[in-house]
């Protein structure tokens, strides 16, 4: 590695050098991720003084990561020389974190070096495999289906599968739990008939561990696991172990399982996948969409309107709405939200006339719920499905519900149903606005809570907008205007600001002779946040 | 009898070591000692006090010259662990005594501590810096910035001696996860995860993330109103890495398997020692309240302290303890105005001795009990300044319940109730013990012949 020849060069890394000694973590990790850089201004010698034996894990994986990178600089001959001593060393070493930095750097130095040295390096990962110390046996574990990548086939079927085994079957359940996520990433590597027999294997004693973490990594990799099997075994063999998971005692099994379900079935092949999805997977969903525990149910109404698409209309108005509806209805709000969130799957399958039959009863009542939440997200649904439904259906349900979220006891609320009224004025115009939706919003200005009176204000400042300076001059500039009386000085300094908001679509002769003097007396006003703002205004639009 | 083994027979004999603490004059509600811990080594001694300092004392090496006088503990860190805090939604303070202090095992140069209050656990790192780096590129020796442009080669700087300093940092926070007291902490032997306990739940945390914890355990009623039990002590297993054991208020111990389900609301054992109707009173609820569970360092056995007494479990064995003693059966009489000064809540702990055929405990008047559990012998000593000085033995001390009171004994009614030693704590390998008396600690070590 060549010095660098010009001196500009030599600061930044001084820099780097120095702080790598420094008080502060942060400096000193922004160090360890320039190693690779370090290194080649050093050059090897200086490198490998630089060792991982730290016990903070951020900073020793940062320095594993840079070895990893550093290693991609070496030829093979100083890989021989200098990377598998380094390796070596961690092994042998005397602390925990050394063994475990080791664990990760197996699989970088592996390929191109020496028949004896590969043979040097693979007892060394038996070793770590088989450690006495839970954490290093961990590491090894993690790590087993990167360095069985960098093997080859026969060396994966004599060396890894018998360490796979042997750590599949590790007393201690952390250890077996790695085991399930190695096995999909060594399955990848195997020719078909191999692998069928190590993931059925796995799965057959993964899917009954007594440890539940073990279970439920099985439950979190399962569509993994599919991939990995193909379309027979997965009739065969998978089904059943889907089943039994979505049964297990243990709910955050069940929940794992549920989250799963969609994907699941998706995978399935195209011509088993109607039938088993009815038959053999709609049953127990049925069982978890009244299942005790609420995590399992969140999960499952997360997915479950995934399936719409795969069965089609007649399949999902038969079999799956009785289970929307039953989950729409369920006393978590959670389960309710999620449902709510994903409508538009069903909505594309059987259409929207079929959809607000079912629904709308139920979006009603959501949109009162006592979580805020909740509420937020029916109003947010709102425009979408009050393009779906039309003018028509939209005046006669829901206007009264749009109107009722402007004084709703939440902010949050309040603030949603203003944009709201925004987004529906683009679809259905600014005639429509003015016959049902600004008569409404100007009687708010009469309410005793100011709140509602700055509901007001907010509507306008939105509605402006879309409305356009005609109707905004004729019919919502008077009551602005008229409001720069109010007794609350939060009602007069939004004043302000709402008339510096609608003063760019105002015509000029507007703003002199009605908008200019309400600003001027408001400069006046003994509140000292209504000067700031109508100062403001009357800069803004140029009328100081 | 192998030196250091610590059986309890009549050769073994306690003498004073060491005092530590303030004088009695001067000394502050905030110097009240409230934990005391031995590493895993036994090399260190940690102290919590309820002004929420946290104290370490190393063992000194032993000299050549003295290889009969065994090292001394001496003052390594002292560090302000917690500050009290008021919690505004409550409106209520929260205290910053600590309640527990836990080492973890060592797996570097540096050793680490968790220590807790009511509410909030962290992680200390406590470590020595004799070393200095030298050799800067942008720096000389005096720390001057030096002219980019005179550099013309690089350098990794280079560590050098220099004075030692033992500095203690905190390391991570674990907050916010306790709605109730928090009594507890256990570091797990997987070394990844420890838990915390309070009065109605058991957070799981990995030592590496601060923002969230598992509810392994929660015992809080639908209706607080059916509330009649509290979770007063928790531990783990000192080799079963997915065991724990937690008391209750009512005398119980269950004992969970966390690979059986997430939440381990269901218990795997259950240990209840049936009630003596002949001891029934109107306390013996409260009296068998569970204060302390210890697991034995064999993994094999749980100790228990109720008021009255220590028990000794048999983890196969639920339907009743192998062995009960008695620490001041003379204050059964006595419970009324027990419970009337409150001392009948005191919380004593117990633990065992390094081999596990010693326990001990502490009690009133300054008092600490052992027994040996081989012999069936056991002891009363005294935690007092009478008998500091330097290697005195401890004479043994006898509480006296009917009318004729020997010369040495005393009287059950002039016992101090105010003087209670409810923290001690023994040695992993070796028979040295340390007791804290209020704002003082005592180091006890046996006599080497």
């Amino acid at each position: 590695m060549a010095e660098p020849d010009s001196d500009d060069s030599l600061n930044p890394m001084s820099i780097l050098i120095d702080e790598l000694q420094n008080e502060d973590i942060q400096l000193r990790i922004n160090s360890i991720n320039k190693l690779s850089t370090i290194a080649l201004a050093l050059g090897v010698e200086k490198t490998r003084k630089l060792l991982a034996v730290v016990e903070e894990a951020i900073v020793r994986e940062k320095a594993v990561e840079s070895l990893r990178a550093i290693s991609h600089e070496h030829s093979p001959s100083h890989l021989e020389d200098h990377f598998v001593p380094l390796v070596k060393r961690l092994v042998g070493g005397d602390l925990v974190n050394s063994r475990i930095s080791a664990c990760s750097l197996f699989s970088v130095c592996y390929p191109g070096v020496s028949i004896a040295i590969k043979a040097e390096l693979l007892q060394c990962f038996r070793d770590l495999c088989s450690d006495d110390n839970l954490l290093v046996r961990c590491a090894a574990a993690s790590n087993l289906g990167d360095f069985a990548k960098v093997l080859e086939i026969d060396d994966i079927k004599s060396e890894i599968i018998p360490i796979f085994s042997n750590l599949a079957s590790d007393e201690q359940d952390s250890v077996r739990l790695l085991m399930v996520e190695m096995c999909v990433n060594i399955a990848q590597l195997l020719p078909q008939e191999a692998l069928e027999a190590l993931v059925m294997i796995t799965l057959c004693h993964a899917g009954e561990d007594t440890s539940w973490r073990v279970r439920y990594m099985v439950a979190d990799k399962f569509t993994e696991l599919q991939t990995a099997v193909g379309p027979e075994i997965t009739k065969t063999g998978l089904v059943p172990a889907f089943q039994n998971l979505m049964k297990d005692y243990e709910p955050e099994v069940r929940a794992a399982a549920s989250h799963k379900l969609k994907e699941f079935c998706e995978n399935l092949s195209a011509d088993y996948r109607e039938n088993v999805i009815l038959t053999e997977i709609l049953p127990f969903s049925q069982e978890l969409v009244s299942d005790t525990n609420q995590h399992v149910r969140s999960a499952l109404a997360s997915v479950i309107m995934g399936l719409c698409p795969i069965l089609g209309k007649d399949n999902t108005i038969e079999h799956l709405m009785p289970l929307f509806l039953a989950l729409l209805r369920d006393e978590c709000s959670d389960v309710r939200l999620n449902i709510i969130s994903n409508l538009n799957c069903v909505k594309e399958v059987i259409g929207i006339q079929e959809l607000s039959k079912f629904l709308l009863p139920t979006i009603m009542e959501l949109a009162e719920d006592a979580k805020w939440r909740v509420r937020l997200v029916i109003v947010e649904y709102m425009p979408l499905l009050a393009g779906q439904f039309g003018l028509e259906f939209f005046d006669a349900q829901l206007h009264s519900l749009c109107m009722s979220w402007l004084v709703d006891h939440v902010y949050a609320i309040r603030e949603a149903a203003t944009n709201n009224l925004k987004k529906l004025v683009e679809q259905f115009g600014k005639e429509w606005a003015l016959a049902t939706v600004i008569p409404r919003v100007l009687t708010l200005s009469e309410e005793p809570n100011y709140l509602h009176r700055m509901t007001t204000l907010f509507c306008i400042n939105v509605l402006s907008e879309v409305c356009g300076q005609d109707i905004t001059t004729k019919h919502m500039l008077p009551t602005v205007l008229y409001m720069a009386g109010d007794p609350v000085a939060n009602v007069r300094f939004n004043v302000a600001k709402s008339l510096q908001k609608i003063g760019s679509i105002l015509e000029n002769s507007t703003l002199q002779t009605e908008v200019k003097p309400i600003l001027e007396k408001l400069t006046q006003d003994r509140d000292v946040d209504v000067k700031y703002f109508a100062q403001e205004a009357l800069t803004v639009l140029f009328l100081a | 009898m192998i030196p250091g083994l610590g059986a309890l027979t009549q050769d073994t004999l306690w003498c004073f070591s060491q005092l530590k603490g303030t004088v009695e004059i001067g000394a502050t509600e905030a110097d009240i000692i409230s934990t005391v811990e031995f590493n895993h080594t036994g090399e260190l001694l940690a102290t919590g006090d309820k002004g929420g300092r946290v104290v370490i004392f190393q063992r000194e090496q032993e000299s050549k010259n003295q290889v009969h006088r065994r090292g001394e503990y001496n003052v390594y860190s002292t560090f302000q662990s917690h500050e009290p805090e008021f919690d505004y939604l409550k409106s209520l303070e929260i205290e910053e005594k600590i309640n527990k202090i836990r080492w973890l095992p060592q797996q570097n140069a540096a050793y680490f501590l968790l220590s807790t209050n009511d509410k909030t656990v962290k992680l200390w790192k406590v470590s020595e810096r004799d070393k200095r780096p030298e050799g800067y590129n942008l720096k000389d020796e005096e720390g001057r910035l030096r002219d980019p442009a005179t550099i013309t080669t690089l350098r990794v700087p280079v560590l050098r001696p220099m004075d030692l300093m033992v500095e203690a940092t905190p390391r991570r926070v674990f907050a916010n996860a306790h709605t109730y007291h928090i009594n507890s902490i256990s570091v797990n032997s997987d070394y990844e995860t420890y838990m915390s306990a309070d009065d109605l739940r058991i957070n799981l945390w990995n030592f590496e993330i601060t923002n969230q914890s598992f509810n392994i355990v929660d015992i809080k009623p639908a209706n607080m109103e059916e509330l009649t039990e509290v979770i007063t002590a928790a531990e783990f297993h000192p080799h079963h890495c997915n065991t724990f054991v937690y008391s209750s208020s009512k005398g119980t111990i269950r004992l969970c398997d966390m690979r059986a389900s997430a939440l381990c609301d269901r218990h795997t054992k259950f240990f209840e020692e049936p009630e003596d109707p002949s001891n029934r009173s109107f306390f013996s609820e409260i009296i068998s309240s569970i204060s302390d569970v210890k697991f034995s360092h064999s993994g094999r056995y749980i100790m228990t302290r109720d008021y009255l007494t220590v028990k000794v479990w048999d983890l196969n064995m639920e339907n009743r303890p192998i062995e009960t003693y008695q620490v001041h059966d003379y204050l059964r009489s006595k419970l009324c105005s027990l419970y009337e000064n409150d001392c009948i809540f005191d919380k004593f702990e117990c633990v065992w001795n390094g081999s596990d055929s010693v326990i001990m405990t502490g009690s009133y008047n300054n008092f600490f009990r052992m027994f040996d559990r081989n012999t069936k012998r056991d002891v009363t000593l005294e935690a007092s300044r009478e008998n500091s000085k330097p290697r005195a033995i401890l004479k043994p001390r006898k509480v006296c319940v009917g009318g004729k009171r020997r010369k040495d004994e005393i009287s059950v009614d002039s016992l101090d109730f105010s003087k209670k030693i409810l923290h001690t704590a023994w040695h992993p390998s070796e028979n040295i013990i340390a007791v804290a008396a209020t704002n003082n600690l005592y180091i006890f070590q046996d006599k080497v012949n």
